[in-house]
Formats: structure tokens, C-alpha cells, sequence
């Protein structure tokens, strides 16, 4: 019972989504925004990885996410999709095949962050975060320059490996992807972290110095760390490209990039249930506000003193958002968890699942 | 001889801090280097435990040698793993936000898998029973003197043969430091060879069997404790009076 709770309480929020959505109760916008909120999770827990239980600064986590896009794009057009000719795999091996070619993009992200890992074992905080931009800036660009996957026009033709899957069984698919690496990304970096690595990873945090002399190899584990949270962007990439079934490398640019570490700080450095709070948060309160009345109801006793000013809710979004994060900081400058998981905050929940 | 460091030149960027410094230490023994601020002190120990930069200088030339063999090329994990070398650094560099167990516990992160180390545990606890007393409490929350015991027990716990020690008795009230010197002696006495760097060279000669004066990167005197007690030259310098 106890081992168990919290796999059931998933199975069955799980299933009841997946039949939700196949039988039209919910419609295809809550799908998608459930998906959202599933990538952004994968997005910001595997941030947290570095920025928040490793304590470097770095902010190109987009990039990675970009490699991961496209590498899996290209893989699941190639062998799915007709662009580069025929399909090299038949339709029928689709539902074995995904996610292998999702983990693909995600290993070949996972090497792409050496590009960070081997300048962090000389540079700290604010030079690695300078580092990890230009790492994303270079990333964006190489692939706005590569023509013969679409160059900055972007990429498309991954719906063919969607279709393959609707032949089979007309099913939401996408939105069982989503949630098993959901799932599988939590306990991965659930299972790094109370692992003696993690426990290298804790050092490293707290003083780089003082691990070594603990005999904890940092060069080791800092590339162990980068390479399993860029992985995991990766994998976020690769289903992000599939669901939206075209990419462009803009769309993994650094405000990408911001809004993974803003869901980070927002939930708070080094939590894993507030990394996956603050997602689910961050990404609720960005549909709401997408919503003009919504916008136009907060907004009055300000339109009714200016009746000339008529604000856009695409506009307004970005000026609501970071105003809640600067009221975060000042009143919360911890995060909403801190440095605390969910079960040191509520100590009953201990009753009904081992947290560690 | 466990440990030779022969003619060591190291220098941060372009300003050379050890002029070919050489000096030995045999198995079982507690040897101190003594010296004024900046005479490069803790600049040979961080040379010797092979240290990451910005922390650790370049070495220029010379070799440190341990049982014979050169570790210039050696990881500064794989000293503390296999060569059994480990640092109680200057100001004590504890992990603050944890618990003095876990202090202990990430120490033996250097220690095979599945060694029983209970024994060790208490070991430390006999050694500093205030730890005992302390183990489920965050480490920051500890005074000076019991962190410079932790930090002591922290290198301990790596299961180490040569302990290193930076300046063990800074910040400590003088009854402290008597107290962690005797436990000093008292581990040597049980085999531990021990390398100690000390500002209170009257402090530190008295437990050493044998010492170095260093002075702005050179040795400028050696011997066992008693001679270098006795020079006169060494007392004016160093000892005051």
C-alpha cells in the first residue's frame, strides 16, 4: 500500500486523462495544454537539475531542448514520413520505434551539453551563464543554417509518425507519450538524486572545493548532471516537435530558455516537487491570461480612467508574468517550496509513500 | 619516506609562490611547516592534494612524490581515494546545511561500496565525543571549535593514511586547541601520519617530531622539533622572543 499509493494515484490520473480525451470529453485545446504542462515539467524539473541541486547558472536549456527537436524530427521523418523519400521502417513498427527515436534526440542532446559541461569545470555563475546563452545562440543559429532540413523557414513532416500511430489505433497518443515521459523524467531525476551521485551533486552545490577533497570527482559528476538534465530537455524537444508537428529553431530561443529557469526559481532552487508545481502553475496561469475578457476584467479600473488604451492579452501576458515574478522574489525569494520537497512540507503524505 | 616533495616551484598566474621548496615526510610521523602569512603554506598543501583551479597554483617544476611515484598527473579525487590523502582544509569548508552525520556520511564517499563502517563512526565519536553529543544537528549551528573537529572527522572518515591539516587551531579558544592537539597526538599514536600546517609554530613544534620554516616560498630551517626549538634564530623570527 505504502510503496504503492503514489503509482496508482499517477495510473489512474493517467488513465482517466488518456480516456478523457479519447472520448472527446475533453476537447483538443485542454489537451494540448495538459501536453504543455507535461513538457513544461520535463522542462523545468531537469533544469532544476543543474540550476537549483548542482547551485551553477546556466540559461541555454532551450538549446538542448532545440537539438532534441530536431535530431528526433529528422529520425522519425526518415523513417516514417515521406520527405527524404520512402519510409525506411514499416508504419506498423511506429508504436515500438517512438520512443526510441524521442530517447535518440535526447542522447544526442545529452552530448550536445558537453558544450557546457567541459567549460564548467573552470568557469562558475555568472561566466557559465554567459557560456550557456552562447551555447543556445549557436545551437539556434548552425541549424537556421543548415538548408536541407529548412534552414530558418523550420522543419516539418513529423505528423507522418502521428498518422502512423491514428492507423493503427485512433487514439490521443500524443498525450500518452507526454505523460509515460512525464513520469519516466521525474523518476529518473528522482533516482539520480538520492543516488550517491546525487549526493556528489549536493557537494558540488554547496562547495566544489570541499567535494573534491571528499575525494567527489566534479569533472565526472558535472558532466553526469548536464548530460542527464540535457537529455531529458531533449526528450521535451522531441515530443514538443511532435505534437506541434513542425519546428523552427526561433521557437527554442533564449526567452524559451527564460521561461524554463522562471519556473524553476518560481517553484524554488533545488525542489523537485516545486519545479513540477511551479510548471504546472506557470503554464496554467500563461492559458488564462491568453484570454482577452480575463485580461480586459483585471485591467479595468485602469481602461476606465485611460478608455483610449485597448490592451492586447498576447502583450499584456508578458508584462503580468514577470510583475507575479518580482512580486515572487520580493515577498518569496525562496520560491514557493524552497529548498523543501513537498513531503518535508507536509509530513503526513510520508504516511502514504517513501519519498526518498 | 610516504611522501617526498623534491624542489617545488608553483606559481599563481605570473607571481611564483614556492621557490623549490623540498621537504619530506616518513610514515608515522607528524611533521609541521611553520612560517609567517603568505610563506606558502597552504599553497604546498593544496599542491600536494592536486586541487582544481582557481584554488590551486601551477607547478612550474619539481615533482611531489608518494611512495616513489610522481602525482602531478593524479585527479584531486583519485588522491583522496587511492592514495589516501586527505585535507582538513583551512577554514574547515564543512558542508553547512547538513547534519554533522551527513558531514561524516559524504565523506565516505570515497570508501568501496559496502564497507562496514559503523566502527568508524565511532571511532570519530570516541575521538570527538562533542560530535556524538551533535550528529542530528546542522553542522553551521556548530561553534568554531566543534566545525574544526568535524572537519577533522571529515578527513578521517576517507578512510585516510596521511592527514593533512590547514591551520587546525585557527579561531579556537586556547583550551580547544589544546584539546583537538591531544587528539592529534593521540591519532598519531595510533599510526596516523600527519602533515600539519600552523600559524602557532610553539604549538605546533610541540606535538611535531619534525618541522620546516618556510619564508616566502623557500625552507629556511630544518630539524627535528628540538632543534628547531632551540635555534635561536627561529625563536626570534617565529616564536617571538
Amino acid at each position: 500500500m505504502k510503496h504503492h499509493s503514489l503509482n496508482a494515484l499517477l495510473a489512474i490520473v493517467a488513465v482517466l486523462l488518456l480516456v478523457a480525451a479519447h472520448f472527446g470529453w475533453i476537447d483538443n485545446y485542454i489537451q494540448i495544454v495538459v501536453m504543455t504542462i507535461g513538457i513544461n515539467i520535463i522542462m523545468s524539473t531537469s533544469l532544476n537539475l543543474v540550476n537549483g541541486n548542482m547551485g551553477e547558472f546556466t540559461c541555454g536549456h532551450a538549446g538542448f531542448m532545440c537539438v532534441g527537436a530536431y535530431v528526433s524530427s529528422i529520425i522519425s521523418v526518415l523513417c516514417f514520413g515521406s520527405k527524404f523519400g520512402d519510409p525506411m521502417l514499416p508504419a506498423g513498427s511506429v508504436l515500438f520505434v517512438f520512443p526510441f527515436i524521442l530517447l535518440i534526440g535526447g542522447a544526442v542532446a545529452a552530448v550536445s551539453s558537453l558544450l557546457v559541461s567541459v567549460p564548467s569545470f573552470k568557469t562558475r555563475d555568472d561566466y557559465l551563464a554567459i557560456i550557456s546563452i552562447a551555447v543556445n545562440y549557436m545551437i539556434i543559429s548552425a541549424l537556421e543554417n543548415m538548408n536541407f532540413i529548412g534552414g530558418s523557414r523550420g522543419f516539418q513532416g513529423m505528423k507522418d509518425t502521428y498518422w502512423a500511430m491514428i492507423d493503427i489505433f485512433d487514439g490521443p497518443w500524443m498525450l500518452f507519450w507526454v505523460i509515460n515521459f512525464t513520469i519516466f523524467t521525474v523518476w529518473v531525476i528522482r533516482r539520480f538524486i538520492s543516488s550517491t551521485y546525487g549526493k556528489g551533486v549536493n557537494a558540488i552545490c554547496q562547495d566544489e572545493v570541499a567535494a573534491e577533497i571528499m575525494s567527489v570527482n566534479t569533472n565526472k559528476i558535472k558532466i553526469i548532471n548536464f548530460m542527464v538534465a540535457a537529455g531529458l530537455a531533449g526528450c521535451a524537444g522531441g515530443l514538443y516537435a511532435h505534437i506541434i508537428g513542425y519546428v523552427n529553431p526561433q521557437s527554442f530561443n533564449i526567452l524559451k530558455s527564460t521561461e524554463a529557469m522562471v519556473m524553476v526559481y518560481l517553484g524554488g532552487m533545488g525542489s523537485l516537487s516545486g519545479a513540477i508545481i511551479s510548471a504546472i502553475l506557470f503554464t496554467t496561469l500563461m492559458e488564462i491570461l491568453r484570454s482577452q475578457a480575463i485580461i480586459d476584467g483585471m485591467l479595468s479600473p485602469v481602461t476606465f480612467i485611460f478608455p483610449d488604451w485597448e490592451p492586447s492579452a498576447g502583450v499584456i501576458k508578458w508584462v503580468m508574468i514577470p510583475l507575479l515574478l518580482v512580486i515572487v522574489m520580493q515577498f518569496r525569494p525562496e520560491g514557493i517550496m524552497g529548498n523543501r520537497e513537498l513531503s518535508d512540507v507536509f509530513p503526513k503524505l510520508k504516511k502514504f509513500y517513501r519519498f526518498k | 619516506m610516504l611522501l617526498q616533495v623534491e624542489n617545488l616551484e608553483v606559481k599563481y598566474g605570473n607571481i611564483q609562490a614556492l621557490h623549490g621548496i623540498s621537504f619530506h615526510v616518513n610514515e608515522g610521523e607528524i611533521v609541521t611547516l611553520i612560517g609567517a602569512n603568505g610563506a606558502g603554506k597552504t599553497t604546498s598543501l593544496y599542491t600536494i592534494t592536486r586541487l582544481p583551479p582557481p584554488e590551486a597554483p601551477r607547478v612550474v617544476g619539481g615533482d611531489i612524490k608518494f611512495k616513489g611515484e610522481s602525482i602531478l598527473k593524479t585527479r584531486p579525487s583519485a588522491v583522496v581515494k587511492d592514495l589516501h590523502l586527505a585535507l582538513s582544509p583551512e577554514g574547515r569548508r564543512i558542508f553547512g546545511n547538513l547534519t554533522v552525520l551527513e558531514n561524516l556520511k559524504l565523506a565516505t564517499y570515497a570508501r568501496d561500496r559496502g564497507a562496514d563502517l559503523d566502527a568508524e563512526y565511532e571511532r570519530i565519536f570516541e575521538l570527538f565525543p562533542r560530535l556524538k553529543e551533535r550528529r542530528n544537528q546542522r553542522s553551521e549551528s556548530l561553534s568554531g571549535g566543534e566545525q574544526q573537529m568535524l572537519a577533522v572527522g571529515r578527513a578521517l572518515m576517507t578512510g585516510c593514511k596521511i592527514l593533512l591539516l590547514d591551520e587546525p587551531s585557527m579561531g579556537l579558544a586556547p583550551v580547544l586547541k589544546y584539546e583537538l592537539f591531544r587528539k592529534l597526538k593521540q591519532l598519531n599514536e595510533e599510526g596516523m601520519t600527519i602533515l600539519l600546517v600552523e600559524q602557532n609554530a610553539n604549538l605546533a613544534l610541540h606535538l611535531a617530531h619534525r618541522g620546516y620554516v618556510l619564508d616566502t616560498g623557500t625552507i629556511v630551517a630544518e630539524g627535528t622539533s628540538e632543534e628547531l626549538l632551540g635555534n635561536p634564530e627561529v625563536k626570534k623570527a617565529y616564536l617571538g622572543g
